[in-house]
């Protein structure tokens, strides 16, 4: 591997205001080799390869091409330079055929009309490039994921891409779909291409990578190579040691009731056969890669989502699927992962946004309790510290954390005794962040049973009392809060669960 | 913390700002004002008593059709159907009395269920069917005029008495007026006053997040659609007892106009936003433009072209005005 790199980022460094994302990285893509980047969720992979793809462009460092010095303002640069990006959402039009997908941008005409003969066999020589056997003229929609991400490749190769960005290709596909596709990726490196791989999949580096560019909090802490032990690569994956942030208690729980029992619980394609229990006072977290089925998860357990077998009891009561109303009336409070798209009516005020899950519960006779329904939003927002001018300000005009506080709110007005939180200190700043996990506190200490899904591992770590990992859908382990360590959490995220199953 | 409240300096925005951001806020009625005043000077026949009355009876049935189009377009749908449920309506009330022989107010019950009918199915469509309000209502708005065109042969059919009272006079007060105001407050106490009426704002601001906090969404719909489908029908019964009979061709169009007044009034077409006071604004603005290019003598050719600039003007603004708001 002594020949110039076909792309290099060269020390380069990104942030987005204060928070620097990528700092001081360099990235070398040889051609005919497979670079591997790895790094937890937010360790600055993805902002790496916006780079490359010309969405980004670094604040300090050089890209080369060839060893020239290039800008890529835009996407389109990039691709001019040989470039192409197979982003996780793949970049078809469904409703297209896949000749018209593969050739977009390039339609072959005839005096002006679609010349489609020549349409299909421009197309045909490009699926032929991987040996991919599809119908010119299927719709795209109508094939499966692992097909489409294809058509997407031989797209990209049919504008003389040399350089390919695979962004976790393997997250949505089954295990034979994966085997083609780096049967696909071998007969490429072959040909010359050079390529970046991301994927979560520990195993799947050793089978396809050449090298690995480890990252942690947007610095390159190593660079080994693929064939290095997995437990070597989660080490310097994660390898750091957490602060103290976590105003959990760490004592033994005491045995409190059982309120939440979740069983046999399936969704096709998202997961399937969940089983688990929370007591009063006890906070469970679960853990797992981003596509594991944790939001999914949580969704179907509040009743946003309806799911294929199993059951949901609420201290008894088993819930009805799919049925929202149900499970806030047995005391379920879901802060869904994105609060600005599903927890909050933004231009709605914060005394409106409180109140919503006690709207129809404290109404009479079909009238708002106005007064009642304000002096249990104010008193909310005082114990909470919401920041506002005024109760009736819109939701918008919060900060994050505020909004978060106040999505919260509306469960605890609520008398919520099982919440699940999805991510709920995402885009938090940190003050806010503890008082969360201060309410977190304050709702166990009352009774309360809390199951938290996050992708902040340091979190899940720091406030759970017991934790659960996912991965590809299913239950990888549990674990104590004193087994709980970083490596112990992401070997069980990261390894293929299927040989322990009987 | 709340002492630092209390610490903070009062922000008292000086007087200029506070007009002009009233005259923002209330862009619709100060138009209207501002209308009225140049007809005022314009020709003498506007500020007559019979002028008046005759612009009262006119904006009664565009303002109650458009009050249900006000529950519609605040949950985040929209109602093209109102104009031919109206028809359907009267219709069907007059064929209950003039062929069945059925009472004349139990006529008029009749036709004020069949609008509610047709909006309860106009709310499944969209709730449970999942069709967008827009195809579902389209496709009443054909189905409900042509049912209309099927009960009366496309003639004319008398109404009953009870129906033509809605199209008399009360001493020196139009009958149409009366129900009018009784209709506006009907209207804004169920909107302002009732869970189904403040979850309407929460639906039509955000509809997933008002599920996930176990508001009842569909059921929701139905009743907004039930509710636009009943103020329909009582629209059509106004404009029925007027003319003393049931027209098969009457209120062709007039989604239009209520989908205007209630847009004119200031409800955001993306949902969540409205209110019943804006949209009587609304909708006397479009009757008192067209009352005054007819007493100017302008044709009616130009009074569409006319109408048209007017709700373009008045929704441009208010994009204006929340843009700067937000940015």
């Amino acid at each position: 591997m002594t020949q110039q790199p076909l792309l290099t980022l060269e020390r380069v460094s990104k942030s987005f205001g204060p928070v620097t994302v990528v700092s001081d990285v360099t990235v070398h893509v040889h051609a005919g080799a497979v670079q591997v980047l790895l790094g937890e969720n937010g360790a600055g992979k993805s902002t790496l390869i916006k780079m490359m793809a010309g969405v980004h462009q670094p604040d300090g460092g050089r890209v080369l091409v060839d060893g020239r010095p290039v800008q890529l303002p835009n996407v389109h640069a990039a691709e001019q330079l040989g470039i192409a990006t197979i982003h996780q959402e793949l970049n078809l039009v469904g409703s297209l055929s896949v000749a018209e997908n593969v050739m977009m941008g390039r339609i072959p005409t005839r005096f002006g009309l679609v010349d489609r003969r020549e349409l299909r066999a421009r197309a045909r020589a490009a699926l032929d490039l991987i040996g991919l056997d599809v119908d010119v003229d299927a719709r795209v929609g109508d094939l499966g994921i692992a097909r489409q991400q294809l058509v997407e490749i031989a797209k990209a190769l049919s504008v003389d891409a040399r350089i390919l960005v695979l962004d976790e290709p393997t997250a949505a596909l089954t295990r034979r779909e994966t085997e083609n596709l780096f049967r696909v990726v071998a007969q490429l490196r072959a040909r010359g291409v050079g390529m970046v791989f991301i994927s979560h999949h520990l195993d799947e580096i050793a089978e396809i990578g050449d090298t690995v560019l480890v990252l942690r909090d947007g610095h390159a802490v190593a660079e080994v190579p693929a064939s290095t032990p997995e437990d070597e690569l989660v080490r310097l994956m994660v390898g750091r040691s957490i602060d103290e942030q976590y105003p959990r208690g760490t004592g033994p729980v005491a045995e409190g009731t059982e309120v939440l029992a979740v069983d046999g619980l399936s969704s096709a394609g998202s997961f399937s056969d969940i089983s688990f229990r929370v007591r009063q006072g006890e906070v469970l977290g679960i853990a797992g890669l981003v596509g594991a089925g944790r939001t999914e998860l949580l969704r179907a357990i509040a009743g946003a989502d309806r799911y294929d077998a199993g059951t949901v009891t609420v201290r008894g009561r088993r819930l009805r699927p799919g049925d929202v109303g149900a499970a806030v009336a047995a005391g379920v409070g879901h802060v869904p992962e994105d609060r600005k798209a599903q927890g909050l009516v933004l231009d709605a005020s914060v005394n409106d946004n409180l109140g919503y899950a006690t709207l129809a519960s404290t109404a009479r006779m079909g009238l708002v309790d106005f007064a009642g329904q304000r002096r249990r939003a104010e008193q909310v927002a005082g114990t909470l510290r919401i920041r506002m001018h005024d109760i009736d300000q819109p939701v918008r005009s919060l900060s994050g954390g505020n909004q978060q506080k106040a999505v919260f709110g509306r469960w605890v007005i609520a008398g919520s005794t099982v919440l699940l939180l999805d991510e709920p200190t995402r885009g938090v700043d940190v003050g806010a962040k503890v008082e969360i996990y201060e309410l977190i506190n304050a709702i166990t200490a009352g009774g309360g049973a809390i199951v938290m899904v996050s992708s902040e591992l340091p979190e899940v770590l720091g406030m759970s009392d017991r934790v659960l990992v996912m991965r590809d859908g299913r239950i990888a382990g549990e674990l104590s809060a004193a087994e709980a360590t970083q490596d112990a959490v992401m070997t069980l995220a990261t390894r293929d669960v299927a040989p322990a199953q009987p | 913390m709340t002492s630092t409240l209390e610490q903070a300096p009062p922000t008292t925005p000086d007087r200029r700002t506070r007009v002009a951001r009233f005259l923002a806020d209330n862009g619709a009625l100060v138009g209207l004002v501002v209308l009225c005043v140049a007809l005022f000077i314009a020709t003498p026949d506007f500020l007559t008593g019979r002028n008046l009355l005759n612009i009262g009876i006119q904006v009664s049935t565009v303002a109650v059709l458009a009050f249900g189009v006000t529950f519609v377009i605040v949950a985040g749908g929209i109602d093209l159907s109102v104009g031919s449920v109206a028809a359907l309506s009267s219709m069907v009330s007059g064929w209950f009395f003039a062929s069945a022989g059925l009472p004349g107010w139990l006529a008029l019950l009749a036709g004020l269920l069949t609008g509610l009918l047709t909006g309860v199915v106009n709310g499944l469509a969209s709730a449970y069917g999942r069709l967008p309000s827009f195809i579902a209502t389209l496709a009443m708005l054909s189905v409900a005029r042509g049912l209309t065109l099927v009960i009366s042969d496309g003639r004319p059919i008398p109404t009953s008495p009870q129906v033509s009272f809605l199209g008399s006079d009360v001493g020196p007060v139009p009958v149409p007026v009366i129900v009018l105001v009784l209709a506006a407050l009907v209207a804004s106490f169920v909107l302002n006053r009732t869970v189904v009426g403040r979850s309407m704002y929460a639906v039509g601001g955000n509809p997933e997040a008002a599920r996930l906090s176990g508001l009842p969404v569909q059921r929701i719909l139905v009743t907004v659609f039930a509710l636009s489908g009943l103020f329909a029908a009582l629209a059509g019964l106004l404009l029925a007892g007027r003319l003393d009979s049931a027209q098969p061709q009457a209120a062709v169009g007039y989604e239009l106009d209520a989908i205007a007044a209630v847009v004119i009034g200031g409800a955001s077409l993306a949902g969540g936003v409205g209110r019943i006071s804006g949209t009587v604004i609304g909708a006397l603005v479009l009757v008192v433009i067209r009352n005054g290019l007819n007493l100017l003598n302008v044709t009616s050719f130009w009074q569409q072209v006319v109408i048209g600039l007017v709700i373009a003007i008045a929704v441009g603004f208010d994009v204006l005005r929340r843009r700067t708001r937000t940015g």
